[in-house]
């Protein structure tokens, strides 16, 4: 076993970098200002390796890793954006696109939304893949926030946020595969819900409209994530 | 519990069953018993007290034969005599059963055998049929709970997994990871509460080889099991058991409950310091769960979901400690290795695949049912020699073998002797052993949509790839076996393939383009025709205007 | 140099992307010296005509007169470009297509009706069961995306189509931009 004061080097896309053991590719490549698209994954929560956007490949191992939870290894190689990654992200960006209704242009986040923004980044023009247009709720029982279903890419953010920050645990997720939903408590309407706290953390790292604050019009939410590395960051003990 | 006491169990069994002049097995797993067996079992004790014949009517699991149920066995335990099976037995047959002992079988209950029993070989299914799988008693007469006690007064740990590697047993779950070297990192691992788990939650269509092995057998699995934990340095045990075994359930307790009253679980196994206890968990039927990592999530009480690997439960399993997780097959070829030896074992198979595997042989084949075979054999022995071929004079299309993982095998593969590498290279897979043979009346297109529906919906929905690409391809399956498929639609089915099978999380979702792209490698003529023809060769699919599509 | 054809079509939108494309303003005029704008709902023109190099499209594919247009507009158009979101991605258009055509018309012909409720069958093209990207029902060889795409993405299109370039947009708009 390696000690976590151990340095590591690595290459990533051909880059002589060093590490801290406790680093991820992910850690590494933002470090250093190589960018590799995210969705489920944000700092300051545990990362499920559940979007598969950020996935690398590794020489030598025949499966391709998720850069945010893959630590570095001494003498690894990684690629970060060959041709079949690029094809393999646009394509899973392309399917969120198609599983629920995301209509940007009418929605509270345009402008300000993960998903839209990643869209431009992988170059994506057009979804080829048919849409589902599904029926979904939006549940405006709460008294300050909005769930909007019709915007939700099951990134699982908020339940993370809840359990792991707040200690809440209001969030989960319900039922299977395409079925899956985020539900507060036992799937009772927001409003119902006698564990939410009302503290908003679930609005401010949803990356898309599905989580919004009420009075928001079209393109006026704008998510607040500063507290988050603050919030741990204290609660580490760190400076 | 020791040596000695096990013998002095194993010859009071003997004794007692030497009191009878014959002995009548009345097969009471799931499958005889949705015929009635319970019935049968009843009305042949009645008519044995009623003749006044030497007879001892028992309680058994499978006899394989399930085609055939309800099953009944005459065993004349100590003679030369042969044994006689009989099929299709109902209640009003008993009399007529009893009267014949001693005497010509009777003809007419004969269930057409021939060839069924040659060609397999019984390792893991040596009892099943043979004994009262609640009785430990009967167990430790076929040499039960023998290997235990080897392991625990002759060997080391070390020595216990030394003997597994050598004997070259591969997991029967499915992947085929090579058992001695999971014990081995389990053993090496760092951790002060290492655990064993037994993966019974077989959920694959047409598989019920885990569960046939948990009703006819049980102790047999938690022999392997202990075995286990005393070379892996583990004190507690799971078996986790799909709510809908019942059956297994209910004999799986009450296995737990005899083994602990005498000695075999619990603390100071055998007179050694040797602690270990186990407890049985219910799935709650999600698909998902028998994969290892969701298996554990479930256990622990949090959503089944699977994590990624590394690090593998070997390493970080249960509550973040070393686990060994294996299926129920696996630790029911344990007993056996550590009592006859590891060479013994590899003299069985291929070179890359040994021993036997337990095969649940459906679909349209004449004798349904449960078979153990040596690996190496052919596909073609399991279908046509042991299985009898497909009935009604219809032709042989394919075999799907892996569930929904596994993949679509033609004729032309049939001589294909069966190892974990050969399935892979045809494109399909061993997996955990379900074996669903189809004829010329299956549309090959249809059965793909059958296996992506089932992985659509069992899909646990945590990455993306599985829950919208499975969504994805089930859509196009389903425009295309209404004729309403399009060349582009082929396209789009072979991207997402490639995209789920290498981006999903885990092994299911990885896998489950499996039945779509082995149909695709082998029956893209019939893909072909309902796109360009609008035609189904096998006339199975219907055209239907999908007014959705325009 | 003989100048190219341009056309453009407008199905289910809301013509924003027709007021977008206006909004070149004075480019426009650079325009017509290099393309003749053949057919669209700005000029006065009846027929589609054949051989069109460029035809920009806005809107879903919603009704049945929708499909028949842009079936025809296909075989005859060279080089078919999605304008604006409804055409890329179904978009406002989409927003009904969660619910049965059949509540779709309850509500805009009878529940909200003030005079004479009641579906109409003359006139009225009948709508198809989901309002449809362009993409999803004939070959599109160009993807401008935007809600409307601004009047540069639109002139930056147009202009490399008609120079005989792949315009390169995606820095320059997305969905909803």
């Amino acid at each position: 076993m390696t000690q976590s004061g151990d340095v590591k080097t690595l290459k990533i896309d051909g880059r002589d970098l060093s590490a801290r053991a406790d680093e991820t590719i992910l850690d590494i490549a933002r470090e250093n200002g190589i960018s590799i698209p995210t969705m489920c994954e944000l700092e300051g929560l545990s990362s499920p390796g559940a979007c598969r956007l950020c996935l690398v490949e590794v020489k030598g191992s025949n499966k391709l890793l998720p850069a945010c939870i893959t630590r570095a290894e001494e003498g690894m190689e990684v690629t970060t954006n060959s041709e079949r990654l690029v094809n393999y992200r646009r394509m899973i960006v392309e399917l969120l696109f198609t599983e629920r209704n995301h209509v940007c242009s009418v929605c509270v986040s345009n402008g300000n939304c993960e998903l839209q923004a990643l869209g431009q980044q992988v170059g994506l023009t057009h979804v080829h893949f048919p849409y589902r247009f599904p029926k979904e709720e939006v549940d405006a029982s709460q008294d300050r926030f909005i769930a909007d279903h019709n915007r939700c890419i099951l990134c699982t953010r908020c339940v993370r946020v809840c359990d792991e920050i707040e200690g809440a645990h209001t969030w989960d997720v319900m039922g299977r595969g395409i079925e899956s939903h985020v539900v507060t408590d036992l799937h009772d309407a927001w409003g119902d819900s006698a564990s939410c706290t009302s503290c908003g953390k679930c609005v401010q790292v949803c990356p898309t409209g599905a989580l919004s604050e009420k009075g928001r019009s079209v393109a006026e939410m704008h998510k607040r994530r500063q507290f988050l590395p603050y919030l741990t960051m204290m609660r580490e003990g760190h400076e | 519990m020791n040596g000695e006491e096990l013998q002095r169990i194993a010859s009071a069994a003997l004794d007692e069953r030497k009191k009878f002049d014959y002995e009548v097995n009345v097969c009471m797993g799931t499958g005889c018993l949705s015929q009635h067996s319970d019935h049968v079992r009843d009305s042949l004790t009645k008519a044995a007290e009623a003749s006044g014949k030497s007879c001892h009517v028992r309680r058994t699991g499978c006899m394989g034969l399930c085609a055939a149920g309800p099953m009944v066995l005459i065993e004349p335990p100590l003679t030369e005599q042969a044994e006689v099976r009989y099929g299709h037995v109902h209640e009003s047959d008993a009399t007529e059963i009893v009267d014949s002992l001693g005497g010509e079988p009777i003809a007419r209950l004969n269930p057409q055998l021939e060839g069924y029993f040659k060609g397999q070989h019984h390792v893991v299914l040596e009892n099943s049929g043979h004994i009262d799988p609640e009785k430990l008693d009967e167990y430790v007469e076929h040499d039960g709970y023998k290997a235990l006690i080897r392991a625990l007064t002759e060997m080391t740990p070390r020595q216990v997994i030394a003997e597994i590697a050598a004997s070259g047993l591969r997991g029967r779950g499915g992947g085929g990871y090579p058992t001695g070297l999971k014990w081995d990192t389990v053993a090496k691992a760092n951790g002060a509460q290492k655990c064993v788990i037994c993966n019974g939650d077989e959920g694959d269509p047409g598989a019920f080889m885990d569960r046939s092995v948990l009703e006819s057998d049980p102790h047999r699995v938690i022999e392997g099991m202990l075995i286990a934990a005393y070379a892996v340095g583990a004190q507690e045990g799971y078996i986790y058991v799909r709510a809908e075994y019942p059956l297994a359930v209910q004999r799986l307790t009450a296995a737990l409950r005899e083994a602990r009253r005498r000695g075999f679980i619990g603390k100071g196994i055998c007179e050694t310091t040797f602690n270990f206890d186990i407890d049985i968990r219910l799935g709650a039927g999600a698909f998902v769960c028998g994969e290892e990592t969701a298996l554990i999530a479930s256990i622990e009480g949090q959503r089944g979901t699977p994590r990624p690997r590394p690090p593998y439960p070997a390493v970080r399993g249960l509550w973040g400690e070393p686990t060994l997780i294996n299926n129920v097959e696996t630790y029911a070829n344990i007993a056996p290795i550590i009592r006859k030896g590891a060479q013994w074992f590899s003299s069985m198979g291929t070179e890359r695949s040994k021993g036997t595997k337990v095969f649940a042989l459906t679909g349209k084949v004449r004798r349904t049912g449960l078979v153990e075979v040596p690996m190496g054999i052919t596909l073609r022995q399991v279908v046509f020699d042991i299985g009898g071929g497909v009935p009604d004079g219809k032709k042989f299309k394919a075999v799907q073998t892996g569930g929904p993982s596994g993949g679509c095998i033609p004729e032309e593969y049939l001589d294909l002797s069966i190892s974990y590498d050969a399935l892979i290279s045809a494109g399909s897979m061993m997996g955990s052993g379900g074996m669903i043979v189809m004829d010329e009346t299956s549309c090959m297109v249809d059965v793909a949509k059958y296996f992506m529906d089932f992985c659509m919906t069992e899909s646990c929905g945590k990455c993306v790839p599985c829950r919208v690409g499975t969504y994805q391809m089930h859509r196009i399956l389903n425009a295309i076996t209404t004729m309403n498929g399009t060349a582009k639609d082929l396209a789009m089915l072979e991207e997402l393939c490639d995209l789920v099978k290498h981006t999903s999380l885990c092994g299911l979702g990885q896998s489950s383009p499996n039945p779509v792209l082995s149909t695709l490698r082998y029956f893209k003529h019939e893909y072909l025709a309902h796109i360009e023809e609008h035609r189904c060769p096998a006339g199975v699919c219907k055209a239907i205007a999908e007014g959705e599509r325009v | 140099m003989s100048r190219k054809k341009l056309a453009t079509v407008w199905l289910d939108g809301c013509s924003g992307c027709h007021m977008s494309f206006l909004d070149m303003d004075e480019r426009l005029i650079e325009l017509v010296g290099k393309a003749e704008l053949v057919y669209s709902p700005l000029v006065d023109n009846k027929e589609f005509p054949p051989d069109v190099d460029v035809t920009l499209v806005e809107g879903a594919v919603s009704s049945e007169e929708d499909l028949h247009k842009i079936r025809a507009i296909r075989a005859r158009t060279k080089c078919l470009v999605s304008l604006g979101d409804c055409s890329v991605t179904a978009n406002v258009p989409g927003m009904r297509n969660p619910f049965p055509v059949i509540a779709v018309y309850d509500r805009a012909y009878r529940e909200t009706a003030t005079l004479d409720p009641g579906v109409p069958n003359e006139v009225v093209p009948r709508l198809l069961p989901h309002a449809r990207p362009v993409h999803e029902v004939v070959a599109v060889d160009v993807f401008v995306p935007g809600c409307p795409p601004s009047a540069d993405v639109i002139y930056e299109a147009v202009t490399a189509l008609l120079e005989g370039r792949h315009p390169e947009l995606s820095a320059m708009t997305r969905f909803g931009a």
